[in-house]
């Protein structure tokens, strides 16, 4: 099946996320959609899928024109969707999530889960995907889940899939099983769209490149072309992906975990007797998949945990049981994994954001009131300094791209003298331009004797930053590894060998079976 | 589904989450533009027109005869509207028609009037700016005023000690009543607002138990108390022909006071963080309890003080209907004045100019004063729902999506 798309675009209001995008993917060919977020990928693909009335323009599906007034009418039509959030019911079977919507029945409306099963295990089969009809959802791991996702698309025949953003919750070697599963699919005769911002995997995987840019095609590329090529399309300069970082030179071992463990309200662990140390001067990664401790290790760190063992310390002193305000007093820089959520107030101007852990001091306020000359003057600085696109530091955080609202928390955390520096995905949906950006900094604030730590998903970002690697799988410390550790040996580490066993693995020469899991 | 800069991280406060979506409602609501207020009042007072014209027997009686003489239905139409209304005009600000001087300067009640809902309004503007929707300021208006008459009838102080005595336990009262709601939202979860509510009834019976016992006035079958003594009386700004009071003053110190918190404090900004964001707030080292706290404290100190301008000012004695409806007025002031404090100062002195101009308009254009009601419930209904005032006037809202695809 052939789809193309002539011409869609799409605005709200006075902005233009889609301008006249023409596309076209051919049957059975994987289409990667590339582009830095806020770029219009989703929203193309959202009036593709019928959740948006394009504002003009039309679909074409093998070259008649269609119009699709919600998902229904797409999936009618033959094209599935697989969100970068699941749409999964957690507490039903796989048949239940994969009936839902598309219930077969048999006479007087009784549920036929049966036809539904069948169904599932057909395409598990075909397809390799190693799908149990009857499993729990909220049981499976995220890649399974993604496969259930897939499932759900294919029963309702789908010739077109969409996969949005799908590797973002991967481990690298389920991000490589789903690449064998695209193939397949390929194989079998489905067309995929692929949307994501990794060059890797599109340069892997793709039959055709589209590069999106503020809402236009900015051209197609080959899978061949050069990684830097692909980049500079993407951002529209040419942009050094290798961050010239010299080597660290660790000085005192000034930050200390020993023995943290992290509970839930239940008492469950999320964070189990983990250890590690810092020194100055140099940046310790912690890597691993969404979910496996690291947001309670940062919380536990900044005194925004409840239920907390162990000890961490600054400088010999005890940072546990200490509250939020006194260890950002004591020296500590912290940027939050959610800035939204967790690192800026939306409706507050940039400038009340760039003050917002540091209003209590001199010479932010002084007797308990603000000094607004001194803090729009800060603004101006700040945002002159990070380079912070926006018509001014009065306007609200919200206004901000993800980028520059990323650069504006940065900017505060870094505006004072640091003991500590704890970014966790620094760099998470922001563009290519702003991470070289953002990097370079982290990196100066490791030169000036700061120990850093990152929290990062992202494997190339930790690899790039890293001058020690942490991996946390299921809360717990799988080992530290130099820097400059392979891809590999961190995938494993990430899906739960210890250092030693992962090292291990590796060196063996290659094992009869292919070391896949059943 | 929308490319939403970030991927929302599994939270471990799903509590808050939630609660942050029904306060991000009310929020649209309250933070709309002042545009929004004017037009609101505009189509609420058109409508009650409406209600007016069609309930006038003289523009009944001319429609009878509508397609023999149509001018004369509208005609009567505009007499009838353009009586009522300049009736409740005159009444709230100036009418040469009075028979009395002082009845003339209707402005003075309206002023009278506004005093207690700019403080009421005032406590609900500050609470919301720090994400807690205060519906008690009824409750805290009523314990403002006990605990000003107990200063105010059972103590006897030498002159001015004795109004600031009362004024300063009139706080009190309102701020023990509100930092109950505070406290118990901080350590235990508990939602403002049906605290608050069920502190209202409590703050009601409580207040008639002891009319009845210990506060009843000697001698007194009602359940009323004792007058209050004359030095604990707020002073009379224009001599006895007005009751326009000290009251007013203490009003407007508030809405200083209040911008000032709100806009040059560090407090405020906490106040304003924890509002807008009490996850960000926590994560910049504010103590998000104790500012729920401390933030109806003063909430409940500003709707004591109205207590106090209502028994110290224009009452005498305390009884059971002391708060009248102001509690709830304050939240239509402070909706409607954006829950910004000079918004609802003006605000405050519409509803007061309403109440004021519409004795007149009952009296002198015989048009029910229940259509004040009816005009105010309508502002209401339009600030509650800013896509209907959007939609008549073809305002364009600007989308969230817009900004963030």
């Amino acid at each position: 099946m052939k789809l193309e798309l002539r011409g869609i675009t799409k605005s709200f209001g006075a902005l233009i996320a889609n301008d006249h995008i023409d596309l076209v993917v051919a049957s059975g060919e994987i289409h990667s959609l590339l582009g830095e977020n806020g770029a219009g990928k989703s929203t193309l693909m959202n009036v593709l899928y019928g959740l948006y009335e394009p504002t003009a323009g039309e679909i074409l599906i093998d070259d008649k024109p269609v119009k699709f007034s919600g998902p229904a009418d797409a999936m009618a039509a033959g094209i599935g969707m697989v969100h970068q959030h699941f749409m999964l019911v957690p507490v039903f079977t796989v048949a239940e999530n994969v009936a839902l919507g598309a219930e077969s029945t048999t006479f007087g409306g009784i549920l036929d889960l049966e036809a539904t099963r069948k169904k599932i295990r057909d395409i598990s089969a075909k397809f390799g995907f190693n799908v149990d009809p009857d499993a729990m959802v909220e049981d499976l791991p995220v890649g399974v889940q993604q496969r259930v996702e897939i499932i759900k698309a294919l029963v309702r025949n789908a010739k077109i899939l969409i996969l949005d953003e799908p590797t973002a919750v991967l481990t690298p070697q389920e991000t490589d099983e789903l690449m064998a599963i695209m193939a397949q699919l390929k194989a079998g005769g489905t067309s995929i769209v692929f949307i994501t911002h990794k060059l890797r995997e599109v340069k892997a995987i793709s039959d055709t490149i589209t590069v999106i840019r503020r809402g236009k095609v900015v051209g197609s590329a080959d899978p061949t072309a050069a990684t830097t090529e692909l980049a500079s399309m993407m951002v529209g300069r040419s942009v050094s992906l290798t961050l010239n970082k010299a080597d660290a030179e660790p000085g005192e071992v000034t930050f200390k975990v020993s023995n943290l463990s992290v509970m839930n309200d239940v008492g469950h662990r999320l964070l189990d007797d983990v250890s590690f140390s810092v020194a100055k001067g140099e940046i310790l990664a912690v890597a691993g998949v969404q979910g496996n401790g690291q947001t309670e290790l940062t919380q536990a760190v900044m005194g925004l945990h409840k239920h907390i063992k162990g000890s961490i310390t600054l400088d010999g002193k005890e940072l546990v049981g200490k509250s939020v305000r006194d260890i950002l007093d004591s020296g500590v820089g912290f940027v939050p994994e959610d800035r939204q959520d967790d690192g800026l107030v939306g409706e507050f101007s940039i400038a009340e954001n760039l003050i917002l852990d540091l209003y209590t001091h001199t010479p932010y306020s002084r007797r308990g009131t603000l000094s607004r000359a001194f803090i729009a003057k800060n603004a101006v600085d700040k945002v002159a300094e990070f380079d912070v696109r926006t018509q001014s530091a009065q306007s609200t955080a919200d206004t901000l791209s993800g980028g520059n609202q990323q650069k504006v928390v940065l900017a505060r955390e870094l505006a004072r003298p640091l003991k500590l520096f704890i970014a966790s995905q620094p760099t998470r949906g922001v563009d290519v331009g702003s991470i070289e950006f953002l990097h370079k900094r982290i990196v100066a604030e490791r030169d000036g004797g700061t120990p850093v730590v990152i929290v990062s998903t992202e494997l190339d970002e930790v690899l790039e930053l890293a001058d020690r690697i942490a991996v946390l799988f299921a809360g717990k410390l799988m080992g530290i590894v130099p820097g400059k550790s392979s891809r590999e040996l961190l995938g494993l580490m990430m899906a739960g060998l210890n250092a030693a066993d992962a090292q291990a693995q590796l060196d063996a020469p290659v094992a009869p079976d292919n070391g896949e899991l059943p | 589904m929308s490319e939403t800069p970030t991927t929302s991280a599994p939270t471990p406060e799903v509590e808050d989450a939630k609660d942050g979506e029904s306060t991000r409602v009310i929020r649209e609501i309250m933070s709309g533009n002042a545009i929004i207020s004017v037009l609101a009042v505009l189509v609420a007072l058109v409508i009650g027109g409406i209600l007016i014209a069609v309930t006038d027997p003289r523009v009944t009686a001319a429609a009878g005869y509508f397609f023999a003489d149509p001018g004369a239905t509208f005609s009567a139409i505009w007499t009838s509207v353009s009586e009522a209304y300049g009736a409740l005009w005159r009444g709230a600000t100036y009418d040469p028609t009075a028979r009395t001087w002082q009845g003339q300067l209707g402005i003075f009640e309206t002023l009278t009037f506004a005093t207690p809902l700019i403080l009421a309004g005032l406590a609900v503007t500050l609470a919301f700016r720090a994400g807690l929707f205060n519906i008690g300021a009824q409750g805290q208006i009523i314990m403002g005023a006990t605990f000003a008459g107990v200063v105010g009838f059972q103590m006897h102080l030498p002159p001015v000690i004795h109004l600031l005595a009362v004024i300063l336990a009139g706080a009190i009262g309102g701020a023990i009543w509100g930092g109950i709601a505070g406290f118990l939202k901080a350590r235990t979860g508990a939602h403002e607002v049906i605290v608050t509510i069920m502190l209202n009834y409590i703050a009601v019976s409580l207040v008639l138990y002891l009319l009845k016992n210990q506060l009843k006035a000697p001698g007194s079958t009602n359940p009323i108390s004792p007058q209050m003594d004359a030095n604990a009386m707020l002073p009379l700004l224009l001599g006895p022909n007005f009751r326009v009071n000290a009251g007013l003053i203490l009003a407007i110190l508030a809405v200083i006071g209040v911008a000032w918190l709100l806009n040059r404090s560090t407090l405020g900004f906490e106040y304003r963080a924890i509002g807008a964001n009490p996850r960000a707030a926590r994560t910049a080292g504010m103590l998000v309890t104790r500012g729920y706290i401390t933030v109806m404290l003063i909430s409940g100190a500003l709707a004591g003080l109205a207590g106090v301008t209502q028994i110290a000012g224009t009452g005498k004695s305390l009884d059971s209907e002391i708060a009248g409806s102001i509690g709830f007025d304050a939240i239509t002031v402070a909706l409607l004045g954006r829950s910004k404090p000079w918004g609802t100062f003006f605000a405050a002195l519409l509803f007061g100019a309403f109440k004021a101009g519409g004795t007149s308009m009952a009296v002198n254009a015989d048009v029910s004063i229940d259509i004040v009601a009816v005009v105010q419930s309508l502002i209401v209904l339009f600030i509650a729902a800013p896509p209907l005032i959007r939609t008549i006037f073809r305002i364009k809202a600007v989308r969230p999506e817009g900004t963030k695809a």
